[in-house]
């Protein structure tokens, strides 16, 4: 995953001379660049980070070359819970000699240097016997001396590099799916290296069935084969023995049974051969099947494994912690021990714990990660909040209802865990095929033998062996898994990441594609989209921004870095309202227009009519009075990206149905539609996270449906989808949850999947129509005695070759389909630096 | 030809051999992480001034 490619590019024109941050690389915004410094950096935290690596001796973090994603944002948080007894039962384990280790869940790893500089965190804080860093999975494995230091200090540390972390909770059944991961292993291996040693010794005798071979030897080699093939079959092989088995008491048809039959008649055919010193064994076919078929498992397993991943990291991401306030005070518990009917304490800026109803206080709420709504929503007395939001400006009382698993949130992510299990893999299919084949096969060898014997004593052996040896499962079994993963190689060279065989094949039946809106269709942060009035007022407004952390003063701060530094005094911020204070002796308002005209005194004039043309823009409308004076007006929007309607066009042009789903409000949803050419009951706002999977769920039942979103109230419908696409900057959950993760910006990647997945279809139904025609025709010419064993010997690799060349050459992801010029539209107002509103935090 | 009657026995127990060295690595997590230890070479290649004091 990389930085936004053309970030730089777009800062570049709009300061004059823009300055990479010494720490993050990103570009340092104007107003911020000291003309004296050495080095510059673009956020305090950068600063910090820099200064510590410094100290430490660890400037080469920075030789890697490699930019963070987004400038270091401490989280300021002091991580005591990490502390408490509660918190150690659960997630720390004791080592000997006094040590303790845990696993730690770190946002914003991604790349090289990031490894390095967690590895490195020994250095920094003595005490710190070891951290070891699994990239794939963002997890730090921490080992520590509890006398020297404490886990609250290693998270602060942790936090100060840019790395918030989060225990890890889902260490007990990761450790189970290790388990089970090192076992399939084990019997890959043990599988594999019986399989390749018995068709050495097939070799062996297929030279001696044309040169010659000593019955004795011949006799030697039959029975190390069958040696070999024992513990092949009962063991890494009983696998499959068990789901037949099971099969058998459950009534129902699953693909280990063919599978065991195929092998166990092999098995015993070969057998009763051995002993006997006469007719075929097939003990190479049956120890390769095994290997292959395992392999074949293992792979599927991983594929499946990573949406199940997803919940564990949300939950991860959910706050540790929760200020109880009872009789004897407040005091920090972590959140496992949170119950109903206690009453939390959440300061501005927390995210809360669990759900509940505020008892006392007003404030703010950013509900993003279970709505999508992007604009905070006021809340008072008795309101409900969810575990998972954000408090932005007020200190709250919220008693408990619900916590954990019982939440909204926990509830969310059960449904999703269980959308992501219901999938069945494509691969599966493969395996069932080439069990049947095997059996048909089998059966077939057997009926053409005896035939044989009856009418053509003298050649029914050699028609059997050469239909044996020339119709081959590999091809067949081959054909769909290689081009396959093939495919999914070439996806992520272009930035395209598949996780599972099965996205590919749902892709190649076009249905309903639901793009969620904001962060997919748009940009997913406010943008300053028009501005009219004088700009003389711009460093008073920029001035009071800098005070608030409320998405408008980030837009506001990101639209002009300050032009002038001023200070502003006095400032008050009212919810739900705007902001307003003195700068420069000047009494400034900046907010919604009713509360703009109530603190100018304007209310009893008609309202403003601008408003009403804002609104229709889908802008929020924002107005600025200086002095008791209307001077400005500004509107605030999320803008579309800039393929999004070629993009949309393009899938609709390859049969796609084309539909907007998202949490925000209706009118803006409708007006998104409008530009992007999609038809307005088609575009549906105002959804809930439950409401977006019910609807996926309603879609399903017609047709495939490609759910693409960014944002964890979209985790769900993205799992339940038929192909669920998380696109680039998004949540963690969306991109664990999805089948397919885009890590380029834009709707572009979105078009390349699609008809990358078209092109890889078309490759693997070349394959299996190959394969089928080969092995009718070998088996064909077989049974009609006209193929010789050795040329059927030669004839087997040849056609597996083909299948691995086809799959090899076909050009699924490479040319680049759909260009799009994603850099034009972007605001030649914008600095780059400032990353997406993550719902983490 | 009888020299197979040693030979084959003797290539089999190299294979054992291997097998056992496969479980051995399997069973103690060594296939568990691939992308991350290959990022650890590149950093030893950068070149430590100082080593973290790893057991």
């Amino acid at each position: 995953m990389n930085t936004v490619p053309d970030a730089s590019a777009v800062a570049g024109s709009a300061a004059s001379v823009a300055m990479p941050c010494a720490h993050c690389g990103l570009d340092v915004p104007a107003g911020l660049l000291d003309a004296v410094a050495e080095r510059q950096f673009c956020c305090t935290g950068c600063r910090t980070a820099y200064a510590i690596l410094h100290e430490h001796g660890l400037g080469q973090y920075y030789a890697f070359g490699e930019k963070r994603d987004a400038p270091v944002r401490p989280t300021g948080k002091r991580y005591e819970e990490f502390d408490h007894e509660a918190f150690h039962t659960l997630y720390v384990k004791p080592l000997r000699g006094g040590l303790c280790s845990t696993e730690l869940y770190l946002e914003g790893v991604h790349c090289t240097s990031c490894v390095w500089l967690v590895e490195r965190v020994p250095l920094i804080l003595s005490g710190v016997v070891r951290a070891e860093l699994d990239i794939g999975r963002a997890r730090a494995h921490v080992e520590w001396d509890p006398a020297t230091v404490t886990l609250s200090a290693i998270a602060q540390q942790l936090d100060v590099l840019g790395y918030p972390p989060h225990p890890y909770r889902g260490v007990a059944a990761d450790e189970m799916r290790r388990k089970e991961d090192r076992a399939m292993l084990t019997r890959i291996g043990i599988a594999g290296a019986l399989a390749g040693n018995i068709m050495l010794l097939a070799l062996a005798q297929y030279a001696g069935w044309f040169s010659g071979i000593e019955a004795e030897f011949e006799r030697y080699f039959r029975v190390i084969s069958l040696l070999l093939t024992i513990p092949a079959l009962f063991g890494p092989g009983w696998l499959f023995f068990q789901g037949a088995f099971a099969s058998v008491r459950t009534r129902r048809l699953h693909i280990d049974l063919p599978i065991a039959i195929a092998l166990l008649a092999g098995f015993a055919r070969g057998a009763v051969n051995t002993v006997s010193g006469s007719g075929p064994i097939y003990f190479d076919a049956v120890g390769t099947l095994v290997f292959l078929l395992l392999g074949g498992r293992y792979l599927q397993n991983r594929g499946q494994r990573a949406a199940a991943d997803a919940a564990e990291v949300l939950g991860s991401l959910a706050p540790n912690a929760a200020r109880v306030v009872d009789a004897g005070g407040e005091r920090e518990l972590p959140v496992e021990a949170l119950l109903p009917g206690m009453v939390m304490s959440v300061r501005a800026g927390e995210t809360f714990a669990a759900d509940g109803d505020i008892t006392e206080g007003r404030s703010a709420v950013d509900c993003s990660l279970l709505t999508g709504e992007s604009r905070p929503e006021a809340v008072g007395l008795g309101a409900r909040v969810y575990a998972g939001t954000v408090n932005l400006t007020g200190p709250l009382l919220v008693k408990v209802t619900q916590a954990g698993e019982m939440s909204r949130l926990g509830a969310l992510l059960r449904r999703m865990e269980e959308s992501a299990r219901r999938r069945a893999p494509v691969v599966q299919l493969a395996n069932s095929i080439a069990g049947w084949f095997v059996a048909v096969v089998l059966v077939v060898a057997v009926v053409a033998y005896v035939y044989g014997l009856r009418t053509d004593p003298a050649r029914a052996l050699d028609n059997a062996i050469a239909l044996l040896v020339v119709t081959c499962p590999c091809a067949l079994g081959l054909a769909t898994p290689l081009a396959i993963t093939m495919g999914i190689g070439r996806a992520a060279r272009a930035g395209i990441l598949i996780k599972g065989g099965d996205a590919i094949e749902a892709l190649n039946h076009p249905g309903l594609i639901l793009l969620d809106k904001t962060g997919t269709v748009t940009e997913g942060r406010a943008r300053l989209v028009r501005w009219e009035g004088t700009a003389s007022v711009k460093p008073l407004v920029a001035a009071l921004e800098r005070e608030s952390s409320h998405p408008i003063a980030i837009a506001v701060q990101q639209a002009w870095p300050v032009i002038e530094v001023l200070e502003a005094r006095d400032v008050q911020q009212t919810v739900g309202g705007g902001i307003e204070g003195t700068v420069a002796g000047r009494r400034v308002v900046v907010g919604a227009p009713t509360f703009v005209a109530r603190r100018i005194g304007a209310e009893e004039h008609a309202p403003d009519v601008r408003i009403e043309a804002f609104a229709e823009e889908g802008l929020t409308p924002v107005w600025v009075a200086v002095d008791g004076v209307l001077v400005a007006r500004a509107g605030f929007g999320d803008p579309l990206r800039a393929d999004a309607r070629a993009s949309i066009d393009h899938l609709r042009a390859l049969g796609w149905r084309v539909a907007l789903l998202s949490g925000d409000h209706p009118a803006v949803v409708r007006g998104a539609a409008q530009q992007l050419g999609i038809n307005l009951a088609d575009a549906v706002g105002g959804a809930s996270p439950e409401e977006k999977l019910r609807r996926v769920e309603l879609a399903r039942a017609r047709g495939t449906v490609l759910m693409v979103g960014d944002g964890v109230n979209d985790a769900a419908a993205i799992a339940a989808a038929t192909v669920g696409v998380g696109v680039h900057g998004g949540a963690e959950a969306s991109m664990s949850a999805a089948d397919v993760y885009l890590s380029r910006p834009g709707l572009g990647p979105l078009v390349e999947l699609v008809q990358g997945a078209r092109r890889t279809m078309l490759v693997i139904r070349n394959n299996i129509i190959f394969s089928i025609a080969y092995n009718v025709l070998g088996a064909t010419l077989a049974l009609l005695g006209l193929l010789d064993p050795l040329i059927a010997a030669v004839l087997m690799p040849i056609s597996s070759l083909s299948v691995v060349l086809a799959s090899w050459r076909g050009r699924m992801f490479d040319a680049p389909v759909f260009d799009a010029p994603v850099a034009a539209a972007a605001d030649a107002g914008a600095s780059s630096g400032v990353p997406r509103m993550e719902p983490s935090r | 030809m009888s020299v197979m009657y040693l030979i084959l026995p003797l290539a089999l127990l190299v294979v054992f051999a291997a097998v056992i060295a496969f479980v051995w690595a399997a069973r103690r997590g060594q296939f568990d992480d691939l992308d991350t230890p290959a990022m650890r070479a590149l950093h030893d290649d950068v070149g430590d001034q100082k080593k973290p004091p790893k057991d």
